[in-house]
C-alpha cells in the first residue's frame, strides 16, 4: 500500500526493486483474485447449473461450464405451477417493485427536501423521530397492519404492499437529506430573493441537482421491492397474484426435489434484473453507500 | 404545481420599511410561512408516521396483553403471553437463544470480513473496481428467495461444498440435515454478504490521511502497531456504525431461514422472527405474537443503548467542526 516505498531499509537497484514489485503485484491479484473468485462461484453455479441437464447437475455439480448446454430448464419452469406461468410472477413483482419505487423515491424527495432546507418549529423533534423508526422491526407494524387491512378486504390486493410506499421512507428520507445537505444554500438563497416559493426552489433548482441521490433510491427501493419476501407472504395468498420470491418459493416447494434444474433457471432468471441494474448503475451504488450508510 | 400562497414571502421592501412593528410582524409571518411550508414538506411522511407506524404500535402494544385470532374480539389476559414465553415456551427460548448466537457469531465474523477486504482494496493498483463489483455483488441478492434456494443446494448433501470436501477426503456431511451444523450454513451466508459494512469501511479508510502512516514508519511503527494504532482507532466512528446497522438487522434475519432450513432440524435455526412469523400468520396467534415483537423491539432498543454507551470508552471523534 501506499507505505511500502518506505519499507525497504537498504536502497536496492533499481531493477530488483522493480522484480519485487511486480512479485508484490502477482501476489495481490492472484491473492485478491482468489477470494473474488470464491465471493462469485456461487452466483456462476448458479447459472451454470440452470444450462444443465438433469442428468449433470448433480454428477458433476462442481462445474462452471455445461457439458451439455440446454435451455430447457428455463422452458420448464416458465410454465410455472398451477396453470400459472412465470410471465405473470414478473407482472405483478414489475407493478410492486415499479409503483412502489417511483413512490417511495417521489415522496422521500418530498419530505427530504423539508427536513434539509426549511427550519421549521419542531423538526428537530421529528427528524429524530424519523431516525428512530429505522430501527424499528417491521415485527411490530407488520401484525397491526394486517389486522387492518383483512378489517377493510384489502388482504389479496397490492394496496397494503403499495399504500405504505406513498409517505416517504425513512432510509430515502435520510439519504437525499444527505445529498441536498452539500448543495450550496446561495442557491436557494438567491432564487427566495428573486421571489421563488420554497415549491418552486424545491422543484426548479433542488430536484433537477438531486438526481444521483435520486437515482441511487431508485436502485435501491427496486432491489428491496424486488426482493422483499415478507411482505408479499404475508398478504399475498393467491397464486396469481404471488411475486416472484413467493412464486419462487413455492414453485420450489410443489416441484419437491425433482426438477432442480427449473428451479435453478427460475431462480437465475428471478436476478437478471438485480444484475443488470449493478453492472450499469454500480457507481451510484457505491456512492450510495459509501456516503449514508445504508444498511445491507 | 400549485405554488401555496402561504409559502411565499412577505415582500422586501415591507422588511426594508425598518418600522419596528411592521418588522416584527413580518418576521413572525415569515415563520409563520417558513413553518407551514415545512409541515406541508414534510406532511407526507407526518401521515404515515401517525398513520402507519405509531397508531400500529399503540394498536400491537395492546394487542400484545390480549388473545386475538382476528375473528373474534380480543381478549384481555394481563401479563399471560409474557409468561407463557418466559416460562413456559420452550420453543420461544430456544428462538432467542438460536437468534443470540446467530448475532453474536455472525455479525463480528461479517464485520472482521469486511474490513479485511475494506484494507486489501483500499489501494491505487488497477483492476481495483473489478474485485470491489465482485466482492460486492453477492450482498445486492443478499435477501432475494433466489439465493437462499441456491444455498440449500449448495449445502445440499449432493451440493457443492460435499463435493469440494469429498476431494479433500472429508465424508459427506448432512448440513442442513445435522443440528450442530444447520445455523453454520446461515452464518456463512451471512459471512458471504459483507459487501455494504466493505465499502462502509472502504469509504472511511480513504478518510484517514497518509501522511500518518508515512509518519509512524519514520518512526519505526510496523504494519501491526500503524494497523492497532492508527487504522483502528481512526476507523472505529464507521466501526461503530457498522456494529449498530449489523446488530440490528440480524436480529430480523428471517427470509434465510425461512427458505434455507425452515427453522430445522429440531429447531436449531428456529430464528426469533421466524418463529414469530409462524406465530402470528400460521396460528394466527396475534396477541402472543404482538408480545414478542415487543420484546424483539425492546432488546434492539436495548442492544442499541448498550452499543451506544460503551462506545464513548472505544470510538475516538476527531475534533467537531461545525455543521
Amino acid at each position: 500500500m501506499s507505505t511500502q516505498a518506505l519499507d525497504g531499509t537498504r536502497s536496492p537497484t533499481r531493477s530488483t526493486r522493480r522484480r519485487r514489485e511486480l512479485g508484490r503485484t502477482l501476489v495481490y491479484h492472484l491473492g485478491v483474485g482468489a477470494v473474488g473468485f470464491v465471493m462469485l462461484y456461487p452466483i456462476l453455479w448458479l447459472f451454470a447449473s440452470s444450462f444443465k441437464g438433469p442428468s449433470e447437475v448433480w454428477a458433476d455439480v462442481m462445474s462452471l461450464v455445461p457439458r451439455h448446454f440446454t435451455p430447457q430448464n428455463y422452458v420448464t419452469g416458465w410454465a410455472g405451477f398451477g396453470g400459472i406461468t412465470f410471465a405473470t410472477f414478473y407482472k405483478n413483482s414489475l407493478i410492486y417493485a415499479g409503483v412502489g419505487t417511483v413512490a417511495a423515491v417521489m415522496s422521500s424527495a418530498v419530505v427530504a427536501y423539508g427536513f434539509a432546507r426549511i427550519r421549521f418549529a419542531g423538526r428537530g423533534f421529528w427528524f429524530t423521530c424519523m431516525l428512530l423508526t429505522l430501527m424499528l422491526p417491521v415485527q411490530v407494524i407488520i401484525i397491526p397492519q394486517y389486522v387492518f387491512f383483512t378489517k377493510l378486504g384489502l388482504v389479496n390486493t397490492f394496496y397494503p404492499l403499495l399504500l405504505p410506499r406513498f409517505f416517504g421512507m425513512a432510509f430515502f428520507i435520510f439519504m437525499i437529506m444527505q445529498f441536498i445537505r452539500g448543495i450550496p444554500r446561495e442557491l436557494d438563497e438567491a432564487a427566495e430573493i428573486d421571489g421563488c416559493s420554497q415549491f418552486g426552489i424545491f422543484f426548479r433548482i433542488i430536484l433537477p441537482l438531486i438526481r444521483p441521490a435520486l437515482i441511487t433510491a431508485t436502485i435501491f427501493s427496486f432491489y428491496w421491492t424486488w426482493e422483499d419476501f415478507l411482505t408479499p407472504l404475508v398478504y399475498l395468498n393467491e397464486p396469481k397474484l404471488y411475486t416472484i420470491s413467493v412464486a419462487l418459493r413455492s414453485f420450489a416447494d410443489a416441484s419437491g426435489a425433482t426438477d432442480w434444474g427449473a428451479i435453478f433457471a427460475m431462480s437465475a432468471l428471478s436476478l437478471v434484473p438485480v444484475f443488470v441494474v449493478f453492472v450499469v448503475f454500480q457507481r451510484y451504488l457505491v456512492q450510495g453507500i459509501s456516503t449514508t450508510g445504508m444498511k445491507g | 404545481m400549485n405554488r401555496a400562497p402561504a409559502s411565499s414571502l412577505p415582500s422586501e421592501d415591507l422588511l426594508r420599511a425598518g418600522i419596528g412593528e411592521a418588522h416584527v410582524a413580518g418576521r413572525r409571518a415569515r415563520a409563520r410561512a417558513r413553518n407551514l411550508a415545512g409541515y406541508v414538506f414534510i406532511g407526507p411522511w407526518l401521515i404515515g408516521f401517525f398513520g402507519l407506524t405509531l397508531l400500529p404500535m399503540a394498536v400491537s402494544l395492546y394487542l400484545a396483553f390480549t388473545d386475538y385470532d382476528i375473528l373474534t374480539a380480543p381478549r384481555w389476559v394481563g401479563l399471560e403471553n409474557f409468561h407463557r414465553m418466559f416460562m413456559q415456551d420452550r420453543r420461544y427460548l430456544q428462538s432467542v437463544t438460536v437468534t443470540l448466537f446467530y448475532v453474536a457469531v455472525a455479525v463480528p465474523l461479517r464485520l472482521v470480513f469486511a474490513l479485511g477486504l475494506a484494507m486489501l482494496l483500499n489501494t491505487n493498483r488497477r483492476g481495483v473496481s473489478v474485485y470491489r463489483a465482485a466482492y460486492y455483488a453477492p450482498s445486492i441478492v443478499a435477501g432475494s428467495v433466489a439465493v437462499a434456494l441456491m444455498w440449500r443446494q449448495v449445502f445440499g448433501t449432493q451440493g457443492v461444498v460435499n463435493a469440494v470436501l469429498a476431494i479433500l477426503g472429508v465424508p459427506r456431511v448432512s448440513w442442513l440435515g445435522d443440528p450442530d451444523f444447520a445455523i453454520w450454513t446461515l452464518i456463512t451466508l451471512a459471512v458471504w454478504q459483507f459487501g455494504s459494512p466493505m465499502l462502509i469501511f472502504l469509504a472511511g479508510l480513504r478518510q484517514i490521511p497518509v501522511e500518518l502512516y508515512e509518519a509512524a514508519a519514520i518512526d519505526g511503527a510496523g504494519a501491526w502497531a500503524r494497523f492497532f494504532r492508527i487504522t483502528l482507532p481512526l476507523l472505529s466512528p464507521v466501526t461503530f456504525f457498522n456494529l449498530v446497522m449489523q446488530t440490528i438487522t440480524g436480529f430480523m434475519v428471517f427470509t434465510q431461514a425461512f427458505i434455507v432450513t425452515g427453522g430445522g432440524p429440531m429447531d436449531t435455526t428456529l430464528f426469533y422472527a421466524l418463529y414469530l412469523y409462524r406465530r402470528a400468520f400460521e396460528s394466527f396467534q396475534m396477541g402472543y405474537a404482538s408480545a414478542m415483537a415487543w420484546v424483539l423491539l425492546l432488546a434492539v432498543a436495548l442492544c442499541t443503548a448498550v452499543l451506544f454507551k460503551t462506545s464513548g470508552r472505544w470510538v475516538f471523534y476527531e475534533a467537531k467542526e461545525g455543521r
